[in-house]
């Protein structure tokens, strides 16, 4: 067998004459679909890969992509945000979370206004970058504000993990980790969605294993087919959800064969499930609330909770986004960003009142930016 | 978010952690998260600071063979 | 006493521990007749059309690989200068300096500073020192500011024209991406370099070929994305890109991947971009290759009148999109 080369990782993904073979395999065989192809990507990674690599533009009239609502940031309601802000404007809090959470407005701005009107806090690249700010200030106490879907939980389980171990008692955590599968459900239970197709996520599936798609497989007879990150295998993974509907098929397929397995990654697994448990309910924004749809510690942790340390503190009301917002439709597939009043007028990309308009894996976002090109 | 990159083994450490190349820029990640001990050489997926898995040499051959293949049909086809 | 081997705020306080500062470090290293009057400003003799401009320094950290701030406070306002067509001639320059830095690296940085200068010709005229308690500054921050007689009169953004051919001087992002692997808790680890370089050699090159330049700009901050949006919309054209023609380094690549960024977004501080007739492209770009640092001179696009006001990426398998302006906190700090 030849060497791999790490180039080839990234370069032999993004080749052009594959990208067009697939695409010519993908308009000839389309001619055969008896209805259009509404597929959904969950992933955020995935919408930007769509629209970054103009992926769009090379598919036929009757395969459309509706991007769904895989963005943590995007998805996240206001009044998390507005708890973020309460808790870093506490005296002696530092607030420490992943870059992208700052730009984000909560109904009193973004973490980085509150951040230059003096609070304390700081974007990092890596979860445990939390461990040695703890450390390093021993008289404040330290909140992670954590965020992301199942590719990121097991992250800051090892920081829980590690926080415990070195007995880091000023180090303590606000969860907002959100679950794929349930976002789903919330697409597929409104009976006017038109997804009938998924690309599923990369890198989630990397941890859970491809087993976690089978029930959506199951329960709503559409393909699911899990893509890595590329614009080949995102056009590999569209072509193998046209020859399912040609062939009259609903299957489970893997094109990521290269990084995920049907059990995943059992550590990772198992250290999300000793630190947390499932919430009753989650409010997300552009769906509303999804039963059962994110994770909060568990009871043996609460003395690391700083939603329950700081109860009396944190604002706990529900903020709606502009009433001419269309994202909840847009998430569903059943708007485009084009149909919404207040696209492109009240609603950019530096002023965002959905939640698809907020970071670049966000539909209207990315059609904001890159639309009309053609 | 979920940005999650290849890169490669280059040295291992005592604490267990390991740093990686990707693409000329070296970093020292974490193996909290794998159960199986890496070599130096392998191909792993790094997510904010961790290595999510190994990437499977094998598989990921056989895909770019697999895209090789398809081009270089198309050429016999477009050149006949 | 032992003399101090920190910069105290005695250094800035106008009496003979400045005296001995300036006239030790900064005379020495910046030497010439100009300076050397010591009067309250420097007397000058400029004829004709001149260039003016003005940047301060204010990289964190200081000492990257490939430069520091005193070869970067050269380079950024002589290539200013050079952009303009004008040959760069004389600098003032002012330290703001943080008490407790050590005088062994300023002493560093002032010696890039002059041997930058001697890429030009260049000189420092005039200056200023000032020392600011602990804390009040990050080390040091240096302003340039400089002027040059225009050698080739009417290079400007409003000259640029629809069929212009767009050439770029050398590969993208490298200051940017090596400015950000040598940042601390990053803990990165790289062979890149910054591009960090003074332009005027091969600038002047061109002028003396006599090619039709329309406009030519350093794409520092905000990257070629930046200077190709500032010129599309100052000059109401559309610009297309190849996206294949531009070239990346690995190493950028890499920094690119980590971070989700894209290179165009990245800063450069020896790296520029010209707009002017298809027909004198070759020759422009013929010329810059034999120069170090723009082995990787290339044509990367043309300026058409379609599209106005936006700057068209071409994916090499076809499919196209904006090339946006950066937005949002990219790095904090790169120049």
């Amino acid at each position: 067998m030849p060497e791999l080369q790490l180039k080839q990782l990234y370069d032999g993904f993004r080749d052009p004459d594959t990208i067009n073979e697939l695409a010519r395999q993908i308009k000839h065989l389309a001619s055969q679909l008896t209805e259009p192809v509404y597929m959904m990507e969950v992933c955020g990674g995935h919408t930007h890969t769509i629209m970054k690599y103009g992926l769009p533009q090379l598919l036929p009239d009757n395969i459309h992509f509706i991007h769904g609502p895989g963005c943590p940031v995007c998805i996240m309601p206001k009044e998390r945000i507005d708890q973020a802000a309460a808790l870093a404007s506490i005296d002696d809090v530092i607030l420490v979370t992943l870059g992208d959470m700052i730009r984000v407005p909560g109904s009193q701005g973004s973490l980085a206004q509150f951040r230059a009107k003096g609070c304390d806090i700081r974007p990092v690249y890596q979860p445990l970058d939390a461990l040695k700010i703890a450390q390093e200030n021993p008289a404040k106490t330290v909140v992670f504000f954590a965020i992301g879907f199942e590719t990121s939980t097991p992250m800051t389980a090892v920081l829980l993990e590690q926080a415990e171990k070195l007995g880091l008692d000023n180090l303590l955590f606000h969860i907002n980790h959100v679950l794929v599968p349930p976002a789903i459900d919330a697409v597929m239970a409104d009976p006017d969605t038109k997804v009938n197709a998924f690309i599923g996520p990369s890198h989630v599936s990397v941890i859970t294993g491809s087993k976690i798609y089978q029930p959506t497989v199951d329960k709503y007879a559409t393909p699911v087919v899990i893509s890595g990150f590329e614009p080949v295998d995102v056009m590999q993974s569209i072509l193998a959800i046209v020859k399912q509907k040609v062939a009259g098929r609903s299957e489970l397929e893997n094109q990521y064969q290269r990084a995920v397995s049907e059990q995943g990654n059992l550590v990772a697994q198992q250290k999300v499930d000793h630190f947390f448990e499932v919430r009753d309910s989650f409010r997300w924004r552009g769906l509303g609330p999804i039963p059962q749809s994110s994770l909060k510690l568990r009871a043996q942790y609460a003395h690391r909770d700083a939603e329950i340390r700081f109860a009396e503190r944190l604002p706990v009301k529900e903020i709606d986004d502009h009433k001419a917002c269309q994202c909840g439709d847009i998430l569903r597939g059943k708007a485009n960003p084009k149909d919404c009043k207040v696209f492109g007028r009240g609603c950019t990309p530096q002023t965002p009142l959905g939640s698809c308009m907020v970071s670049s894996e966000g539909a209207c976002n990315a059609y904001y930016r890159y639309a009309g090109v053609e | 978010m979920c940005l999650s990159i290849p890169s490669q083994v280059v040295e291992l450490h005592d604490d267990g952690n390991v740093t990686v190349d990707t693409m000329g820029v070296k970093r020292t990640v974490s193996c909290h998260l794998l159960d199986e001990a890496l070599e130096i050489g392998d191909y792993v997926l790094i997510h904010i600071g961790f290595v999510m898995n190994k990437i499977d040499k094998a598989a990921a051959l056989e895909s770019l063979e697999l895209y090789k293949e398809i081009v270089e049909k198309l050429e016999a086809e477009e050149n006949a | 006493m032992a003399k101090p081997t920190q910069i105290q705020l005695s250094h800035g306080g106008g009496g003979r521990e400045m005296a001995e500062l300036i006239g030790k470090l900064f005379f020495d290293a910046f030497d010439n007749p100009i300076l050397r009057k010591e009067e309250d400003a420097a007397a000058l003799n400029l004829n004709g059309a001149t260039a003016f401009t003005t940047d301060s320094f204010t990289v964190a950290p200081l000492f990257f690989q490939g430069g520091n701030i005193g070869k970067l406070a050269i380079a950024g306002t002589v290539n200013d200068l050079a952009m303009m067509g004008a040959e760069p001639q004389y600098l003032s320059c002012g330290f703001i300096i943080e008490e407790g830095f050590e005088l062994e690296q300023l002493k560093t940085i002032v010696n890039s500073m002059a041997a930058e200068l001697q890429k030009s010709g260049a000189k420092i005229v005039c200056g200023d020192t000032k020392v600011v308690p602990k804390g009040c500054a990050d080390g040091l921050f240096i302003n340039t500011t400089g002027v040059g007689r225009i050698v080739k009169p009417g290079i400007s953004v409003s000259a640029i024209q629809p069929g212009d051919a767009v050439i770029l001087s050398r590969d993208i992002g490298r200051h940017g991406a090596a400015i950000l692997t040598a940042r601390e808790g990053l803990e990165l680890d790289s062979e890149l370099t910054s591009d960090c370089a003074t332009l005027w050699p091969v600038v002047e090159r061109l002028i003396a070929a006599n090619l039709d330049i329309h406009a030519m700009r350093d794409a520092t901050r905000g990257g070629i994305a930046a200077v190709l949006n500032e010129w599309s919309k100052a000059a109401n054209v559309g610009i297309d890109i190849e996206e294949k023609n531009i070239p990346v380094c690995d190493e950028v690549r890499g920094v690119c991947e980590l971070y989700g960024f894209e290179p165009w977004d990245l800063a450069n501080e020896g790296t520029f971009v010209i707009a002017l007739p298809q027909q004198a492209a070759e020759a422009a770009v013929e010329i810059m290759l034999r120069f170090c640092g723009c082995q990787d001179a290339t044509i990367i696009g043309t300026v058409s009148d379609a599209h106005a006001g936006k700057v068209v990426l071409q994916s090499p398998w076809g499919s196209k999109r904006y090339l946006e302006l950066p937005q949002g906190e990219l790095l904090p700090r790169i120049c």
